[in-house]
């Protein structure tokens, strides 16, 4: 039995059946991870030893009765979830041998239902890329073309649950880090609300629109990862205190009557005719299960892209400001004084694209700057949001692709950074607006490579998107398939 | 030409909580190199901050006693820019919102009452601390980072350009010292860095508008420093301006050994703090009944006490004004009326007294050994004969250094007083004997001269002598 590719609730039912055990799962994970890790390179770290121990209390648990739907279950974590003992990098020369003294929140939250952790997951260093390609420890590559990237930036995430590394995983999402490389792996990737899951234990990239979420095989799946990581936090003020819905309940095959938007700004020249058609074909099914598509407007989204890289890169430029060489992390030991110290460690220590965005943000919030870059910024980080308000007055949920176009190739945007930020195009806006957004396997290229659909619902209403996404996937099969590695 | 000095004072005061501004860890002064600190305060990955509302209650307690607006909505923004003892790369501060505006503090100089405007008081972290000696090893080849400190809560109050003599800067920054120690939010530790004072100066020719160029002040870290450093910085300014120069815009450190200022950094090379405001925290909030409380529950402060004292106890004002001066000093003088009722009495002496005792400092009395309950003892023997009032000075004297019970010194000292008449008038024959010349002038109607022979009678025994039976046999004898 290749359990790897099993789901989190399929395996839940054959631990509970007593068909499989958890050391089994955990074994097969390990033995399909030392076929494909070399091919895929989906990991920074891995952690088998800790695993198997995980795995045999896990199966001690399930003797018991009633037991948590992730008890047993191989989970890869992103490398930016502080883990207690497990080497932490985010895939950074700076970090590199990091050992965090505690568990975020999220993570320990997965320990507490019996989770197995398989190790740390390959991203874009600091979580800055689109593509896995500004990881430290090289690029994550697509299973389904070793050719291709992943996406980013938890590309390292979609490439291990895609290719039965590990049966979820979690991710990240700033501006479609979740989303982005779960479209173009064919699997599906939840943005929450912001203030939905706590951000206490992930190193922060851009604080307002950082976001923890899941990478699963299918959307009971990522319902169930989401009910596990999801809830108040006392230790992040920005986490909301509001009671967290039962996921897996509401997830039912019931769209009738629902009004689903179809903002027109984002069917563009740009867009892949390919991807045009399968979003066109989705529309169909949902139509066909008693939806209603309708056209909305989103008339500010192109300020989304230009917006994002100006709030986030100055929150990130203060964000980094602590990987200084002084109390942890990399240190150059040539330094002769302070300012060499800072400025050695720093220039060594981060990657290119890390260091252009500390520029820019550090730029944008200069004295004289401030009001144009900033201030401005937040203005229309104020007028995206309206414009999602505004549509939501005329429909339930938002559909709208995930990703210009499907994988591209590994070197392909790499020295064009303004090419690779626009990939996040359509996703963006969802992290300045903090809404909750879902991408989902809706097709496939002509060249066999994954299309992902997205789908945006309003603050806090992420069951309504895992309904909308469980029904469109119960009546496709484009979720059941998997790549040839 | 004539100068006028233009001064405002930003003062930086540790509030009094248990926890830090942004975690749970102790803010306890004297522990170990960071013993006081946890993933939060060390600036770990990951990390984030969670305000702490008694903090935030005290910034509004000193808000309220310097009658400052309290704002509804304040925001809590980063201040940018790198140092080692700083783990976050990023002080949390209050910038363009802070908590309290426009206030005022009311200062007294020689008998003129003079009203100093508050621009702001806004809330901070504190940073850490760098040694750049190894305690143990004073090896000078790296420096040492505590971050014990790092994370505590500060009030930074800004003053209006106000102050107008380094006499008018002191009144304010003690009226503001004792009003937050009243307060309960700061314990006016200067030494141990509690409260901490920069200064913005200026000169213009009397007569003038417009402001000087202004010159900041560093590290005065004690009253006289202060004032030592504001009047070296008024007159080095004087004599450029004097010579025709040009004050430059700068930050100036006051070197405490020389007693000069030293320019630090000019304008040019002034930090870009890059202030924006923290995304990992929510806008302060603060209603309205939020404030109400903390109004009702304001301790009280220093005007109204000694109004009360003059009231309650008829004392003058003078004496109410210095009891008031401190609060623990009220409170040790409440606490010993409580104990022994006739408050004159007991005001004069911590007046007289008491205050040498402690150097006038108030911060020596919770570790004074002479308690209230050990003043009224001693008070008591006096009024039941059994020592003199001089000796009691003495009493209390050993008290106050061994802490012993009153009636044990007197026994260990044979202290005790000596009414008995012939033991004593045994002395007075002799002193009479002594003092030919006196004697003859005392009978002659120098009567003042009285007050001379109980002296010496007093001297003779050591003060142990009852003065009133002296005064008798003294007047007999003559």
């Amino acid at each position: 039995m290749d359990l790897h590719h099993f789901t989190i609730h399929e395996l839940h039912l054959l631990l509970k059946e007593k068909k499989c055990s958890s050391e089994e799962i955990t074994r097969s994970v390990f033995e399909r991870i030392r076929k494909v890790e070399p091919k895929v390179h989906s990991y920074v770290t891995l952690t088998e030893e800790i695993a198997l121990k995980q795995a045999k209390k896990a199966d001690e648990r399930i003797r018991e009765k009633d037991f948590p739907p992730l008890l047993g279950i191989p989970i890869g974590i992103k490398d930016n979830f502080l883990t207690e003992g497990i080497p932490t990098t985010c895939a950074s020369k700076i970090l590199a041998n990091y050992l965090p003294p505690y568990n975020g929140t999220a993570v320990q939250r997965l320990l507490d239902q019996g989770a197995v952790v398989v190790g740390k997951l390959n991203m874009d260093e600091f979580a800055m890329g689109s593509s896995n390609e500004t990881s430290a420890v090289g690029t994550a590559r697509n299973p389904w073309d070793l050719e291709r990237i992943p996406g980013g930036s938890s590309g390292g995430s979609a490439a291990a649950v895609t290719a039965g590394e590990c049966i979820a995983a979690t991710g990240t999402d700033t501006g479609g880090s979740i989303r982005l490389p779960a479209a173009l792996t064919n699997t599906v990737g939840l943005k929450p609300t912001y203030g939905r899951v706590s951000r206490y234990g992930i190193i922060a990239f851009a604080s307002s629109l950082d976001q923890v979420g899941p990478i699963t095989k299918d959307v009971t799946d990522c319902a169930m990862m989401l009910q596990a990581m999801a809830g108040h936090d006392p230790r992040d003020s920005t986490s909301l205190n509001l009671p967290v819905p039962d996921y897996q309940k509401t997830l039912s095959r019931d769209v009738s009557g629902w009004k689903i938007g179809i903002p027109k700004e984002y069917f563009i020249d740009g867009l892949d005719p390919e991807i045009s058609a399968s979003l066109n074909e989705a529309m169909k099914t949902f139509k066909k299960m008693g939806a209603e598509c309708l056209e909305v407007s989103l008339p500010h989204t192109d300020y989304g892209v230009p917006t994002y890289y100006i709030l986030a890169t100055a929150e990130a430029s203060s964000n980094l400001a602590r990987y200084d060489g002084v109390r942890y992390g990399y240190r150059n030991q040539e330094a002769k004084d302070l300012i060499q110290l800072y400025q050695k460690s720093r220039s060594e220590g981060f990657g290119p694209e890390v260091k252009r965005r500390i520029m820019l943000g550090t730029y944008v919030l200069s004295s004289g700057y401030y009001d144009a870059y900033y201030l401005r910024g937040q203005k229309a980080r104020t007028l995206i949001r309206q414009d999602f308000e505004k549509a939501f007055e005329k429909c339930d949920v938002l559909l709208t692709p995930v990703s210009p176009t499907a994988a591209w190739k590994v070197g392909e945007k790499l020295d064009d950074p303004l090419k690779m930020y626009l990939s996040d195009i359509f996703t963006i806006n969802v992290n300045l607006a903090g809404l909750p957004g879902i991408s989902l396997p809706c097709g496939f290229t002509r060249s066999g490579l994954p299309i992902g659909m997205q789908l945006i619902g309003k603050h806090f209403e992420e069951e309504k998107i895992l309904r909308a996404a469980f029904s469109y996937e119960q009546a496709t099969e484009w979720h059941m398939r998997r790549p040839k590695l | 030409m004539n100068y006028e000095a233009v001064m405002g004072l930003e003062v930086h005061a540790q509030l009094l909580t248990k926890s830090k501004l942004f975690c749970s860890c102790s803010t306890e002064f004297g522990k170990g190199p960071n013993q006081n600190t946890c993933p939060v305060c060390l600036g770990l990955p990951g990390t984030l901050p969670v305000l702490n509302r008694k903090a935030v209650e005290f910034a509004i307690r000193a808000g309220l006693a310097t009658d400052c607006q309290i704002a509804a909505k304040s925001v809590f923004a980063r201040k940018n820019y790198f140092y080692p003892d700083l783990p976050k790369g990023y002080q949390i501060s209050q910038y363009e919102l802070p908590i309290c505006l426009k206030g005022r503090v009311e200062i007294e100089v020689e008998g003129i009452k003079k009203t100093i405007g508050l621009t702001r008081i806004h809330m901070e972290e504190d940073a850490g601390k760098l040694l750049h000696e190894h305690p143990e090893s004073r090896s000078r080849e790296a420096s040492w980072v505590d971050l014990n400190r790092a994370g505590v809560p500060l009030i930074e109050i800004v003053s209006e350009p106000d102050i107008r003599s380094t006499q008018e800067a002191v009144a304010y920054l003690k009226k503001l010292r004792t009003t937050l120690v009243y307060l309960g939010v700061c314990d006016g530790n200067m030494e141990e860095g509690s409260l901490r004072c920069d200064a913005n100066i200026s000169l213009r020719p009397v007569g003038q508008a417009k402001f000087g160029t202004k010159v900041e002040i560093k590290n005065m870290n004690s009253f006289r420093h202060i004032e030592k450093a504001l009047q070296h910085e008024m007159e080095r300014q004087k004599e450029v301006l004097t010579e025709g120069g040009k004050i430059l815009q700068e930050t100036r450190l006051w070197d405490t050994e020389k007693e000069v200022t030293v320019a630090m950094r000019s304008k040019e090379e002034a930090h870009d703090y890059r202030y924006f405001p923290d995304p990992d925290l929510l806008p302060l909030l603060v209603d309205e009944p939020w404030i109400a409380k903390v109004r009702q529950e304001l301790p009280e402060l220093p005007n109204t006490k000694k109004e009360r004292f003059v009231s309650q106890y008829h004392l003058s004002n003078t004496d109410a004004e210095i009891l008031v001066s401190a609060k623990g000093i009220a409170n040790f003088f409440e606490e010993c009326v409580k104990q022994y009722p006739d408050a004159k009495k007991i005001s004069n002496w911590v007046i007289n007294e008491f205050l040498r005792m402690i150097k006038a400092d108030e911060t020596q009395i919770p570790k004074s050994l002479l308690t209230p309950a050990r003043l009224a003892e001693t008070f008591k023997l006096v009024d039941e004969g059994k020592i003199s009032g001089s000796v009691a000075k003495t009493v209390l004297q050993k008290i106050f250094e061994t802490g012993q019970p009153p009636e044990k010194i007197v026994e260990q000292e044979g202290l005790s007083q000596i009414s008995d008449d012939s033991s004593l008038e045994k002395t007075i024959d002799e002193i009479i004997a002594a003092n030919p010349k006196e004697v003859e002038r005392y009978k002659a109607g120098n009567e003042k001269l009285i007050g001379f022979f109980v002296g010496q009678v007093m001297k003779q025994t050591g003060g142990r002598a009852n003065p009133a039976k002296v005064n008798e046999l003294l007047k007999r004898k003559l």
